[in-house]
């Protein structure tokens, strides 16, 4: 990098400063890929991790799918994507930590900007923090280890699990499924492994804070998730990021497999800055009377492109999804659920809420397919905007596909502007109209907000007074 | 303390350009209690939404002055921060959002810069005015009037009344939807409000409210206007005769100057959504 280009980037790092969580900490990257994918690229990155060759194959098909994959033309428009232009690996430290007190320092004063460990002692039974690529904080509480609960980075559960990691991995969401999604296949890194055994209901639940670091880096985690026969678990994911003058993009997977009578709930709020591109598959496969619960907030990122699905194999499964999306200024929040019923007596309920304000675009895209199999199963589906001006757009896009006469499917939508008499009635008791207003938008996403975990439901409520300051006037 | 002093003179009103108010000239004063009677659609709740402050009614002449500062300057906020109150006829429910959590931000934005509402002393209070009401002890958790019955929301009105403490408080047909248990528990309420410091104007056609809340002035409004004031033999009155012998006094055949409702309208959108718009 010539000494211009650095002072320039300096210059635009000292500008953008606006973002809550738009601090950045110096760290010395000790390996990274450059700019650009390829096929060496690709086994480079699995060279470094010294993976076994079947991943290095599944890694390199995956990538030739990516190369000759289109990109999705159905939703909002990506053509400012320019592969060349991201950093697919970036290892921040040598090896994953298993203690606070080893972790870095650079790396736990961000992190301590967010307030993790506070949060860890009251809250957590196990963190496992990602920062850039590699995951460099990791503590298993006992709690875990007794029970027979694995909870690490993807990375090491490679290692150190090869047999129950190669069973799962790519079956819920293979890499043939989109062209993040191969992406993804190709150059992930980092991510959550969790596997619950049998019968093992752990209630207290796990955490991972996500960060990008580095400019123009993509950001490509791989999460895992197995709640065995009648386990239960609730995962907590969370994002704040950074801001940067240079896109950068986010392609995950998400993958989950709950068996018979397992339960799992898996809980993020993503508040990318606005110069993310966060293009994310998420999916859980339940068997029998399985119950897999997507939480899923979408407040932050330039583009969102997020659809959690439930795939209810097994009869008598359940999936549901709770969602809110909040669209300001140049964002497009692109989100909603699927739910594919493919067996007896499944059940499905989605509850979206959508809001956009200051020009912000978003949309509720979302599934309801009812299988031949799936005889005497339900949806319901009620997806709620409010339209804070009138420089803002909101669509609902919502997909029914009926494949069997024996099904019941239920769908409520409405759009409101920020109602007058609700505006007059808060008002008439001495709150200002900002006041009102975020209160009216604070209750709108209260059914979302009180599925959380306390801190989590505290936290998006500040994130939301924030996005809403200034919205008034 | 100065006693407070609600003046109105000569207020005209207008919604959607038609003149609703025509010259209502009205002083309440801390230790009064005033009643406005009258039949449908004489202009008694718009006399009530724009001393408040609706956006949908617009002052064309006129003034209203809350201890000499011009209320009409005022947007709706700062005329509740000045001192007003206005128990709504139809309290707007407002979902996901707690009763607790609303009357403390509301009672916070009466507090000076830096200091906070008390706690402890703020649910004491809340538990307490709760009980007195007898509304349901699970009031506070609940969302703002949301699936509220009709008498629970004008309890609820009340119950911020009490919460809040105005200097003039509007209670704009707070009867209505009322039993007669509820009629007795919300007229001890705002008798126990009485004081020097505290004015207050209650809309009403029904006599029943005045038997628990006895007022020191009765208004008559028609066409507008106030039309005749009194006392309380006013009320006995107007029990016995109804308001034929005022119009026939004034020579007028009919009362009103709203004829219709305003409606909501349902407006659809696409195959799957419908949407209740209000009509503004």
């Amino acid at each position: 990098m010539s000494a211009e280009i650095k002072e320039k980037k300096h210059e635009l790092e000292n500008i953008v400063t606006d973002y809550k969580y738009g601090f950045k900490t110096e760290h010395k990257n000790l390996k990274d890929t450059g700019k650009g994918i390829s096929e060496a690229v690709v086994r480079e990155i699995s060279a470094i991790k010294g993976e076994p060759e079947w991943m290095l194959n599944y890694r390199l098909k995956a990538y030739a799918h990516f190369a000759k994959a289109e990109m999705p033309s159905w939703g909002p428009d990506l053509s400012e994507i320019n592969f060349d232009e991201y950093t697919y690996y970036i290892k921040p430290s040598e090896k994953a930590e298993n203690s606070w007190e080893d972790v870095p320092n650079e790396i736990k004063d961000t992190f301590d900007k967010l307030g993790i460990p506070e949060a860890e002692a009251k809250f957590l039974s196990g963190v496992s923090t990602q920062y850039e690529s590699e995951v460099v904080y990791h503590n298993n509480q006992k709690e875990l280890e007794e029970a027979g609960v694995i909870f690490m980075d993807t990375d090491s559960a490679l290692r150190q699990y090869p047999d129950l990691f190669k069973e799962y991995f790519g079956k819920v969401i293979p890499y043939a499924d989109n062209k993040f999604a191969a992406l993804n296949s190709a150059v992930w890194s980092g991510g959550s492994f969790i596997y619950v055994p049998k019968g093992v209901k752990i209630e207290k639940p796990l955490q991972s804070y996500f960060r990008i670091n580095t400019e123009s880096m993509g950001q490509f985690e791989r999460t895992l998730i197995i709640v065995d026969e009648g386990a239960d678990i609730h995962y907590v994911e969370g994002c704040t990021a950074p801001t940067y003058s240079a896109d950068s993009l986010h392609a995950a997977v998400v993958e989950i497999y709950v068996r018979n009578g397992g339960r799992c709930r898996y809980s993020t709020i993503q508040n990318w800055s606005s110069n993310i591109l966060n293009l994310v598959t998420k999916r859980a496969v339940c068997e029998d009377y399985a119950h897999m619960e997507w939480i899923d907030g979408n407040i932050g990122s330039k583009i969102t492109m997020k659809y959690p699905a439930c795939v209810l194999k097994g009869e008598g499964a359940k999936g549901t999804t709770i969602s809110i999306a909040f669209a300001g200024e140049g964002q497009i929040q692109d989100a909603g659920a699927k739910m594919i019923h493919l067996a007896p007596n499944t059940s499905s309920t989605i509850i979206s809420k959508s809001l956009s304000r200051n020009g912000g675009n978003v949309t509720y895209r979302g599934t309801v397919e009812h299988g031949k199999k799936a005889k005497g199963a339900k949806s319901h589906v009620e997806c709620d905007t409010i339209i804070l001006d009138s420089l803002s757009k909101s669509d609902t896009i919502p997909y029914n596909i009926v494949k069997n006469d024996d099904v019941t499917i239920q769908h409520e939508a409405t759009v409101s502007k920020v109602s007058e008499e609700q505006l007059f009635y808060l008002m008439s008791r001495g709150l200002t109209e900002e006041q009102a207003t975020e209160m009216i938008v604070m209750g709108f996403i209260e059914p979302f907000a009180k599925e959380l975990p306390m801190e989590y439901a505290v936290e998006l409520n500040q994130l939301l007074k924030l996005e809403m300051n200034g919205s008034i006037g | 303390m100065q006693k407070p002093v609600l003046t109105i003179s000569e207020l005209h009103a207008n919604v959607e350009d038609k003149e609703i108010l025509k010259g209502v000239n009205l002083e309440i004063k801390g230790g009064e209690v005033h009643a406005i009677m009258g039949p449908n659609g004489t202009g008694k709740s718009t006399l009530s939404s724009t001393i408040m402050g609706h956006p949908k009614y617009h002052v064309t002449s006129g003034t209203v002055t809350l201890n000499e500062a011009n209320v009409l300057e005022m947007s709706v906020d700062e005329r509740a921060r000045a001192g007003l109150f206005l128990a709504m006829q139809y309290p707007a429910e407002v979902p996901g959002v707690t009763n607790s959590d609303f009357l403390r931000t509301a009672m916070q934005t009466r507090m000076e810069d830096g200091k906070d509402v008390p706690l402890f002393k703020f649910i004491r209070e809340l538990d307490k005015n709760v009980e007195k009401l007898e509304m349901r002890e699970d009031l506070p958790h609940r969302y703002l009037n949301e699936g509220f019955s009709g008498g629970e929301k004008k309890r609820n009105e009340i119950l911020q009344m009490l919460m809040l403490k105005p200097n003039i408080a509007i209670l704009d047909e707070i009867d209505s939807g009322l039993d007669v248990d509820a009629l007795r528990i919300v007229g001890e309420a705002v008798n126990s409000m009485r004081s020097e410091n505290f004015g207050c104007l209650l809309i009403t056609h029904y006599q029943r409210l005045l038997d628990h809340i006895k007022p020191d002035f009765v208004h008559i409004m028609m066409k507008g206007r106030i039309v005749k004031s009194g006392g309380a033999e006013l009320i006995e009155k107007i029990d016995r005769e109804g308001y034929d012998w005022i119009k026939k006094e004034l020579g007028i055949d009919d009362e009103r100057v709203i004829v219709e409702e305003q409606k909501r309208k349902v407006t659809s959108i696409g195959t799957c959504a419908t949407k209740e718009m209000l009509d503004l």
